[in-house]
């Protein structure tokens, strides 16, 4: 697996660290609704197909990415800033 | 029906091997089942077998989207063992440990357990300590943890490298005699002959593409050969149960699926007889009686439903392998493959009835599964024929992550690839 960092252009896997399922949404740290932090801390979609994820380059300029990836192909569909993403879906 | 004998052997060698009857028939879907599983690996097959044998419940269907076997059943690295640190586990796996026991008289079918031994390294005094701790609660169970110092290990598993200039030197190693290795094929097979000549169906060539229901009970399921009745549906899919359950509309689980990866050497003459594990990263290697090294190391650390890895944790496997048996340098790799894991977020497994009326859950076996095959199927078989978990699953929920009452051994926390 080859994933393009948007700072140092395509990268080997193994620079990579795997940080996990991106579609989470962390609750309100003053949320005592339990079923909230339950959804958040256990439950994983574990889609077969397209899956938002978050890689750090740790081997690299060490940015945190947000990659889109195949779990059924490994295919990398697109890697930007973690932070720019989430900018962007607010 | 297929049966072995020296005679039989003898036989058809000299006919060229042409008059072997096939161990199970090729059955094809009734209308209704009492049971219906899906997912014909081991713990599927067991767990027919078990509804059979001990329930007397005979009216059972497998249903296998490929051919038995083709699963991580078949594609494990073989190790059973019960060398847990916590209460739940080591009752659980030594349960396991003891059907294995006595496993190929129960199925009459030689599934080669072999109780050869695990002995895991320890590097360091803590590492050591920790080790210790787990052999003490283990004997607090009434199961059998040995401590080894380094001179034991020499004698004991003479390959290992334990000279002081190791680059992680051995500093001692827990070892489970009871532990061993068994030939995983032959356990599918043998628990598939078994369960078909008490009446189970095993179906092979049958995908589930979906669940039916009687209002919200769960009645069976749509496959590729037609639609099944089921008065109660078991789904042991292992690496597939994300992708099953969400055709039962069950959209989060706490599990991820990832790929682990396993390697065979070329043959080499007896070289280690026990199975060795390495504390200064993840390795465990052990060989086969056709003289190849066996052995595995981490998952490739990312969410895959790919049946297959990549290099990176290849390159590291083999530098772990080299690290702890210097001699194995210059041997050749014959094979490597992956397989899909099932990692649940406490690194323990769900065993349980629902979370649909109608429908009972086996999955979560992470690294592990292949050891738990007849307490996962013994203990499944229970809480489908009782509608109660058994004594040894009884902890192991799904509602436990809820609860806060999580079975994590290394208190890695609710991230699968660490467990
Ligand atoms: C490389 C590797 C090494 C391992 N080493 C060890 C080890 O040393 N010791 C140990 O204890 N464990 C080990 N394991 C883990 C162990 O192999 C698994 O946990 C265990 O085999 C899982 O249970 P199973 O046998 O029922 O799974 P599987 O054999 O995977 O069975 C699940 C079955 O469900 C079927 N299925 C999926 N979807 C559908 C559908 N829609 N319809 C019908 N059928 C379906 C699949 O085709 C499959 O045959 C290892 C795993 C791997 C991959
Ligand atoms: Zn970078």
């Amino acid at each position: 697996m080859l994933i393009s960092c948007p700072h140092c252009g395509p990268r080997d896997l193994a620079e990579f660290t795997y940080q996990g399922d991106a579609a989470r949404t962390r609750p309100d740290p003053a949320s005592t609704d339990t079923a909230a932090w339950h959804a958040y801390v256990y439950e994983r979609p574990n889609p077969a197909g397209l899956h938002r994820e978050y890689w750090q380059h740790s081997g690299g300029c060490r940015s945190h990415l947000l990659v889109v990836r195949d779990t059924v192909s490994h295919e990398i569909v697109s890697a930007e800033f973690a932070r720019k993403a989430r900018e962007k879906t607010g | 029906m297929a049966e072995y004998s020296a005679l039989s052997l003898l036989k058809n060698a000299f006919s060229g091997n042409r008059g072997w009857k096939p161990a199970w028939r090729k059955a094809s879907p009734k209308p209704a089942y009492d049971v219906i599983v899906v997912g014909g690996g081991g713990h599927g097959l067991a767990t027919a077998y078990y509804l059979a044998a001990e329930h007397g419940i005979r009216k059972v269907a497998v249903l296998e989207k490929g051919w038995l076997g083709s699963g991580n059943i078949g594609r494990n690295t073989t190790i059973v063992r019960s060398n847990y640190l916590l209460p739940e586990s080591i009752r659980f796996y030594d349960h396991s440990v003891r059907l294995w026991e006595n496993l190929s008289h129960e199925l009459n079918y030689n599934v080669m357990f072999s109780q050869r031994g695990v002995l895991n390294l320890a590097h360091s005094p803590a590492q050591a300590d920790d080790y210790i701790r787990r052999g003490n609660a283990m004997r607090h169970e009434g199961g059998d943890g040995v401590w080894l110092s380094p001179a034991q290990i020499a004698r004991y598993a003479p390959g290992v490298d334990i000279s002081p200039s190791a680059r992680f030197p051995v500093v001692g190693g827990l070892l489970q005699p009871r532990a061993g290795t068994a030939r995983h094929d032959a356990v599918a097979w043998g628990y598939a002959r078994a369960a078909d000549r008490l009446g189970v169906d095993i179906i092979e060539n049958c995908e589930v593409t979906g669940f039916l229901r009687d209002g919200d009970q769960i009645a069976g399921v749509s496959t590729s050969r037609g639609d099944i009745r089921g008065k109660k549906v078991a789904v042991a899919v292992a690496g597939s149960t994300g992708r099953v359950m969400k055709l039962a509309g069950i959209e989060n689980l706490p599990i991820e699926s990832h790929v682990l990866q396993a390697f065979v050497s070329e043959s080499i003459k007896p070289f280690v007889d026990c199975v060795v594990t390495f504390g200064a990263g993840h390795l465990y290697m052990s060989q086969s009686d056709k003289g190849g090294l066996v052995f595995g190391g981490s998952l490739d650390l990312y969410n895959s439903y790919a049946q297959r890895g990549n290099l990176p944790l290849v390159e590291e496997v083999m530098s772990e392998m080299t690290a702890m048996f210097p001699a194995v340098a210059r041997l050749r790799l014959l094979r490597s493959w992956g397989g899909v894991m099932d990692m649940s977020m406490d690194g323990s497994p769900i065993i349980t009835k629902g979370p649909l009326p109608g429908m009972y859950l086996n999955c979560g076996w992470c690294y592990g599964g292949f050891k738990a095959t007849p307490a996962s199927g013994y203990s499944f078989a229970w809480t489908i024929a009782k509608d109660e978990p058994h004594p040894i699953n009884a902890p192991f929920t799904l509602s436990r992550f809820e609860r806060g009452v999580i079975i994590d051994e290394k208190g890695q926390g609710p991230t699968p690839k660490l467990h």
